[in-house]
């Protein structure tokens, strides 16, 4: 279509509204192709071909209900279905009775499309699953773009600034800083050239909302940029993606082009007299690099390493220039809160916490999947009306947020409200949006430990206390779950962990005892059973746990003796069998090797 | 001016001051270790941490600005929570350093020994670290590398890579594992682009990089009767060495060390000033013939330093042609006293061990550089070379009492010098001197004022137009590396524009490695940064002023050196002894 | 590999600022890691320190300074993969290959890698192949997974 002028958006509208009667959708985002979704696609496509039925088969991003994939939403017929874990034979059959006979599958795990994500609020996913990422019309069907042409040629850069103002959006990458100001700060520092960052290097292990975004609705994330840089008077956006989101960069790269070929990237968009372009620019395998200063060091083709803040980056970031910083999910809602208004997202949420947020639930929970809520809503809400509760009917332990900058959530605190303070308060923090939720199997200390080790790894070690702090705490911790602890061993864990939140250099080593501390808050029980009993609560612990034999069991027959790889089992036909404890090396091999159970751990 | 406070104490700062200079102007020294005044903050080691009353942060004091948004706040520097976290850190950052201060090169000078003294650390509550030294690298013989003792401070690397604009050393690796190493996987420096200048040695505050020590080396030499044993000192060293026996930076300690070297027991005491006023001779007829008859390109580029002459080898190999063909005094006086000192004492050169003290650890690689610095058969000119540190060390080994010694002179027919021979030590001292020396031989008249104040000073590139009876001489003089592609990106863009004369930047350049001149080199008393080198600088110019001879062709001895041996600048045997070659080198030689 | 030139992305990226790092993962896309020689080469033609290119490339870790294996399993170490199991599955990728996390099998055909989430916690654990994920992965697929590229 070429270069499209300012009244054209509404003429692609008329021209996709035809083609938005029926569908069939299939949630294609990385998870959904791992779990098989591309073969359903590629079935879908070549059977509607072969049939000669009229219907289009698009793909979507993530549909939030990613427990259930491959999912296939169909509209056909009066009727629109979200379709659970369809395979290629099940595929077969929703052709066959939905869109042909107009029917709905039945004897399957599907959902009236109305009927999806109760308790949600989707505002940062409001398209996901919806748009078909690979085409910009279809992001212009559902409003796209209209929110960045009005911003450019009926408002000002303090008009959007106001909106973002009374929306009250907050970082949605952790710090919670609100947007509005950022982008005050941004339009107020000086500079001849001034860039504007999505940060996309999600790199909480355990979480995958941007992914997600990215995947399912770059465009919003693009227009959601670009109102931001208008807003602070910069021409040129960089994406900073992780380079381990292959689909991610490639649909990134496509809704760019896709731009371009339609002028929304370029010069004098939509006739104003503002210019932007987009550049993407790879992460390489190093968590740090989400920190703000890390990530402008990466842009600019260095060793990830933070520096010293100030100078903030809104006056002298990436190549010394004036650089705003976001989140892909605080960029995604922008032009969300332009087109309906930032007092409309402002009543949304709590007090102080506005409008919504975005989810990845994972872990030991029935239903996984991204999830977003209005800031206010109960944990509980989350974990058990929302996702099903705890998976396989086990007990809950602990929820975790904020990954490992963050802390735990125990039972007591299940009806907690959702926002940035009162995790706060909890010794936990808002974080990206991963929520891990454990149960009765998981060793508290395992997972400090866990995520200790991740930020071990991912230090930059450019300061001492976070570099050597983190490397030795480590170091205690392992001691601890490998039995050899002492109980002074607690304190010289708070005495580092002190240190490294009052004399890292950036948010990584200011965080990374978080785990550690909150969990010591809610369970130094275990930290004590594990040092002063030896024992592990949930066997979790490989090093403390005892193999022994059960004499009542016990047959004699000598099989666990002949496995034992390392000789510690004694005895023979006349005497017991008894495992000796020092020389065990806890392999297990006698437990399966005994023919009538009689070899327990504990 | 902003207006702030520290610990209770009024202070106005401009703008942009960190806290840390804010805290020294009211008599508060915060505890620093990574920080250091000549290289911008890493803020890597968080001893520095202050707060800031009203604020939940720490900030550190070396690397944080004050800006009008702080002005009004309060800086608390010290409480018992602050205390303690340094301490903790300090205790982290020990636990993971050997604990070997007595072996250590940097024993009784170290920054962070120090501060393990002051605060009083009795017991380490972690960890300790396990010691591994087979990445120890003394492949260059100047400096060398111990990164077990590194706490990784990034001074080195600031220096190496920003100061120095070589690049030799960088962090490798990510997290515990970072540490500073040449570009590549089981690299040596030697096989680096290293120039060996060692002001990653200057600057490190722990025993990771010190100087390659060569004292039991002279030792061994000295307390053998069939040597027979020649030294000369440097011009830097007289003004820092002082430092290391409590004096004030800028001290002359010419004569008593003249005196501690003979009671080490050197034969023959000289003057490495002597050979400077040589270079002057050579050097500068050589400029006169380039500039008046054109004999060969100009500009004609000083050829003194051996880390200036490693990095032009390596970097700036197409500007060879402009490259003086001079040796450095270090190698002139080494070839002189192998060859013209041995004739007229009757020595074997065989049996001559020539040694120097520098402020340079380069010059330890300048003896070896190639077979140029073999004059005198096939035997090195110079034999060892002693940085003052190390020199220091020897004094005090020998137990001289440095500083109640009675005065003593140099050896004659290598000892005398001019102010022009001594002010080499400091960064645009060759171009005076020349300066000086070329004046009065193009125009054959009295120089009124020798003093060219143009050329002085600690600025890393000073230029000036000196009119020499009517005709303008372009001059440039750069100090630290990282200056020197200033100076060439021009040249090269002159040459690339076709040459003309008439247009050329300059006709002259002078080119020292270590910033401020040799008077700061990788080789001297420790704790270097401008106001030290300040005063180490006037040091040398009150030297020069006090001297009866100020030129160098005013030298007596000089003369002498020409009349009896040399005949006359450039000639054949001058050729042969005070001149060399250059050739590319690569940068990496795996 | 015989046409592939260095120069060529050297010449792609030496004028856009700050882009050593997209011109090394190009470099690392065609060879699969970066050689020392090739690393040298792009030094000189994008005028980068060989240091600089050695601070990036050991600093993160994505970059790998020698040859991988023919097929990189990677196994999600990530939060959601480490309480779904994710080590039982590194013991036994260990166990059949014979490796060590990081490694190259001895006959060249496998490295196993420990990455940190993929981005597909909702069907942890996971087991990256190329760019092939497996989900809800456990123990005993390991060897099917394995003999899909033997
Ligand atoms: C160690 C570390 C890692 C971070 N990783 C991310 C990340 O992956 N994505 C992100 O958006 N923000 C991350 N942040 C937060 C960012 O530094 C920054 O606050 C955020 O991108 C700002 O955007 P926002 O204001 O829209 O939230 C990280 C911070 C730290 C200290
Ligand atoms: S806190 Fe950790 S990650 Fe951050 S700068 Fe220090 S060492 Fe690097
Ligand atoms: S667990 Fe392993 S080592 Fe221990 S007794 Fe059983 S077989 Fe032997
Ligand atoms: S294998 Fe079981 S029954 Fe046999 S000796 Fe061992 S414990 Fe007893
Ligand atoms: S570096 Fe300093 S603290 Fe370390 S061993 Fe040497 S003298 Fe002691
Ligand atoms: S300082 Fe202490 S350890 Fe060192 S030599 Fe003296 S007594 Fe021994
Ligand atoms: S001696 Fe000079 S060139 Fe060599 S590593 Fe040290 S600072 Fe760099
Ligand atoms: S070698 Fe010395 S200067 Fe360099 S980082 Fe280590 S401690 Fe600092
Ligand atoms: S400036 Fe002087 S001290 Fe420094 S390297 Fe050159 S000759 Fe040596
Ligand atoms: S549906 Fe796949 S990520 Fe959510
Ligand atoms: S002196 Fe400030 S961080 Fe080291
Ligand atoms: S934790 Fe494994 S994919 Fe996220």
């Amino acid at each position: 279509m070429g270069i499209i002028q300012k009244d054209e958006l509404e003429k692609i509208q008329g021209n996709m509204a035809e083609k938005e009667n029926t569908w069939i959708k299939v949630g294609m985002a990385t998870c959904g192709i791992a779990a098989g979704a591309d073969k359903v696609y590629n079935y879908l496509k070549s059977e509607v071909e072969k049939r000669g039925l009229n219907i289009e088969v698009r793909t979507a991003g993530c549909i939030g209900n990613c427990y259930a994939e491959p999912l296939v939403e169909v509209k056909a017929g009066g009727k629109q279905i979200m379709y659970n874990l369809v395979d290629e034979e099940f595929a077969g059959k929703i052709l066959d009775q939905h869109i042909v006979q107009g029917e709905a599958v039945s004897g399957s795990t599907y959902v009236e499309s109305a009927d999806l994500n109760p308790g949600q609020m989707r505002i940062a996913l409001r398209h996901c699953g919806i748009v078909d990422p690979e085409s910009i019309d279809s992001y212009i069907y559902n409003d796209g773009y209209i929110a960045l042409r009005k911003a450019i040629t009926e408002s000002t850069p303090q008009g959007v600034i106001d909106e973002m103002k009374a929306s009250g959006l907050r970082g949605r990458g952790g710090a919670g800083f609100p947007t509005f100001l950022k982008w005050t700060f941004g339009a107020k520092s000086k500079g001849d050239e001034k860039y504007i960052i999505c940060n996309a290097d999600e790199g909480d292990p355990g979480a995958y909302m941007d992914r997600s975004i990215l995947e399912g609705d770059p465009h919003a994330v693009i227009e959601g940029m670009m109102l931001g840089g208008y807003a602070i008077g910069a021409n040129k956006g960089f994406f900073y993606v992780r380079a381990e989101y292959p689909l991610a960069i490639r649909r990134l790269q496509k809704a760019i082009d896709e731009c371009k070929g339609y002028g929304i990237i370029g010069n004098k968009i939509f006739g104003s007299d503002f210019s932007f372009d987009i550049e993407i620019r790879l992460g390489a395998g190093a968590f740090v690099c989400g920190e703000e200063t890390a990530l402008i060091a990466s842009i600019e083709g260095k060793r990830g390493t933070p520096s010293p803040r100030p100078p903030f980056p809104t006056d002298s970031g990436v190549f010394g220039k004036p650089s705003v910083i976001n989140n892909v999910e605080t960029l995604s809602n922008v032009s969300a809160i332009l087109l309906k208004g930032g007092e409309w997202y402002g009543s949304i949420g709590t007090e102080k916490s506005k409008g919504t947020k975005v989810f990845a639930v994972t872990g030991k929970i029935k239903n996984a999947g991204l999830v977003e809520i209005p800031m206010g809503t109960s944990l509980k809400t989350v974990v058990y009306d929302i996702c099903g509760g705890i998976a396989n009917g086990k007990k809950y332990l602990a929820v975790q947020t904020g990954g490992p900058s963050g802390g735990v959530i125990t039972e007591d605190y299940l009806d907690t409200e959702i926002s940035y303070e009162s995790l706060g308060e909890l010794g936990s923090i808002m974080g990206s949006g991963g929520m891990i939720v454990m149960d009765e199997d998981d060793c508290i200390v395992d997972i400090a430990k866990f995520y200790l080790g991740f930020c071990v790894d991912e230090s930059c070690g450019k300061c001492s206390p976070c570099r050597i702090g983190g490397q030795r705490m480590l170091g205690i911790l392992e001691k601890i779950t490998d039995g050899h602890g002492e109980i002074e061993d607690i304190q010289k864990l708070k005495k580092i962990c002190e240190a490294m939140k009052k004399a890292s250099l950036c948010g990584l080593g200011q965080t990374a005892p978080n785990p550690v501390l909150s969990t010591l808050r809610y369970f130094e029980r275990e930290y004590i059973d594990h040092i002063e009993k030896k024992s592990c609560r949930a066997g979790v612990c490989q090093k403390l746990l005892q193999y022994k034999i059960l004499l009542d069991k016990c047959k004699k027959c000598g099989k666990c003796q002949k496995n034992c790889p390392v000789d510690a089992i004694e005895g023979d036909r006349k005497s017991e069998f008894v495992i000796d404890q020092d020389k065990c090396i806890k392999c297990g091999l006698c437990v399966t090797s005994c023919p009538f159970d009689a070899v327990i751990k504990e | 001016m902003i207006n702030v406070k520290i610990d209770g104490i009024d202070v106005q700062v401009e703008e942009g001051t960190t806290i840390l200079d804010a805290a020294k102007k009211v008599q508060v020294n915060i505890p620093t270790l990574c920080k250091h005044p000549d290289v911008t903050a890493t803020a890597a080691c968080g001893l520095c941490v202050v707060k800031m009353v009203g604020s939940p942060k720490t900030f550190r004091a070396c690397s944080t600005p004050i800006t009008k948004f702080e002005d009004g706040k309060e800086y608390i520097t010290r409480d018992a929570e602050l205390v303690d976290i340094r301490r903790t850190v300090l205790e982290l950052i020990l636990a993971d350093h050997p604990n070997e201060c007595f072996t250590c090169g940097r024993n009784n000078n170290c920054e962070l020994q120090k501060l393990a003294a002051e605060f009083g650390i009795r017991d380490i509550p972690f960890e300790p670290k396990d010691v591994d030294h087979t990445d120890d690298d003394d492949s260059t013989c100047t400096i060398k590398l111990e990164p077990n003792k590194c706490i990784k401070c990034g001074r080195c690397v600031e220096v190496c890579q920003n100061v120095q604009d070589v690049h030799a050393l960088c962090f490798m690796g990510r997290g515990y594992d970072t540490a500073i190493s040449p570009a590549g996987e089981n690299l040596s420096l030697a096989d680096s682009p290293c120039v060996r200048c060692g002001q990653c040695s200057a600057h490190c505050p722990t025993g990771a990089i010190f100087e390659h020590d060569d004292t039991r080396a002279v030792w061994d030499i000295l307390n053998d009767d069939k040597y027979y044993t020649t030294v000369q000192i440097a011009p830097a060293v007289r003004i820092a060495l002082g430092e290391a026996f409590g004096l004030e930076p800028g001290v002359n300690l010419t004569k008593k060390i003249y005196a501690a070297l003979r009671r080490l027991g050197f034969n023959a005491v000289f003057d490495t000033n002597y050979t400077a006023d040589v270079t002057i001779m050579e050097e500068g007829s050589e400029f006169i013939s380039r500039f008046t008859k054109g004999t060969a390109p100009l500009p004609l580029i000083t050829t003194c330093c051996p880390a200036w002459v490693d990095y032009m080898e390596k970097y700036a190999c197409d500007v060879m042609e402009n490259f003086s063909t001079a040796k450095s005094p270090q190698q002139m006086m080494g070839a002189l006293i192998k060859s013209y000192y041995a004739e007229n004492k009757k020595i074997d050169p065989a049996i001559i061990k020539s040694i120097s003290i520098m402020p340079c650890t380069a010059k330890k690689y300048e003896i070896q550089r190639d077979e140029n610095m073999k004059s005198v058969s096939d035997i090195q000119d110079v034999d060892i070379v002693l940085t003052t540190r190390e020199f220091s060390r020897m004094i005090k080994q020998a137990g001289i009492d440095l500083l109640t010694l009675a005065d003593e002179e140099a050896d004659s027919i290598l000892g005398q010098y001019t102010g022009a021979g001594t002010i080499f030590g400091n960064s645009g001292g060759v171009m005076e001197a020349a300066l000086r020396t070329a004046y009065e031989l193009i125009t054959e008249k009295e120089l009124n004022n020798v003093e060219f104040q143009a050329v002085r000073g600690i600025e890393g590139v000073k230029e000036a137009v000196i009119d020499i009876d009517g005709i303008s001489v372009k001059v440039a003089v750069a100090s630290g590396l990282g200056n020197v592609h200033f100076l060439l990106e021009k040249i090269r863009a002159w040459k690339e524009a076709g040459s003309n004369p008439e247009t050329i930047p300059w006709h002259f350049i002078e080119v020292m490695a270590c910033p401020g001149g040799c008077i700061a080199g990788g080789g001297q008393p420790y704790g270097v940064q401008d106001t030290k080198r300040i005063k180490r600088i006037e040091g040398l110019y009150t030297d020069d002023k006090q001297s009866e001879f100020r030129s160098s062709h005013k030298n007596p001895m000089v003369q002498k050196l020409y009349s009896e041996y040399l005949g006359a600048p450039l000639s054949e045997k001058s050729h042969h002894l005070l001149h060399t070659t250059y050739t590319c080198r690569v940068t990496y030689k795996k | 590999m015989s046409e592939f030139n260095v120069n060529e992305i050297a010449e792609k990226w030496k004028d856009v600022p700050g882009s050593l790092i997209m011109a090394l993962h190009e470099l690392q896309e065609e060879v699969g890691y970066i050689p020392r020689n090739e690393a040298m080469k792009l030094a000189t033609a994008m005028n980068i320190s060989l240091a600089r290119i050695y601070e990036v490339i050991t600093f993160y870790s994505f970059f790998k300074l020698e040859a991988p294996g023919k097929h990189k399993i990677q196994v999600c170490m990530g939060t959601a993969c480490y309480l779904k199991g994710a080590q039982s599955l590194v013991d036994e990728f260990k166990n059949q290959l014979k490796v060590d996390e990081g490694c190259t099998t001895s006959d060249g055909n496998f490295q196993l890698e420990i990455v940190r989430c993929v981005g597909c916690c909702s069907i942890a654990p996971v087991v990256v192949v190329g760019e092939k994920v497996y989900s809800k992965v456990t123990p005993d697929e390991v060897s099917a997974i394995i003999s899909e590229y033997e």
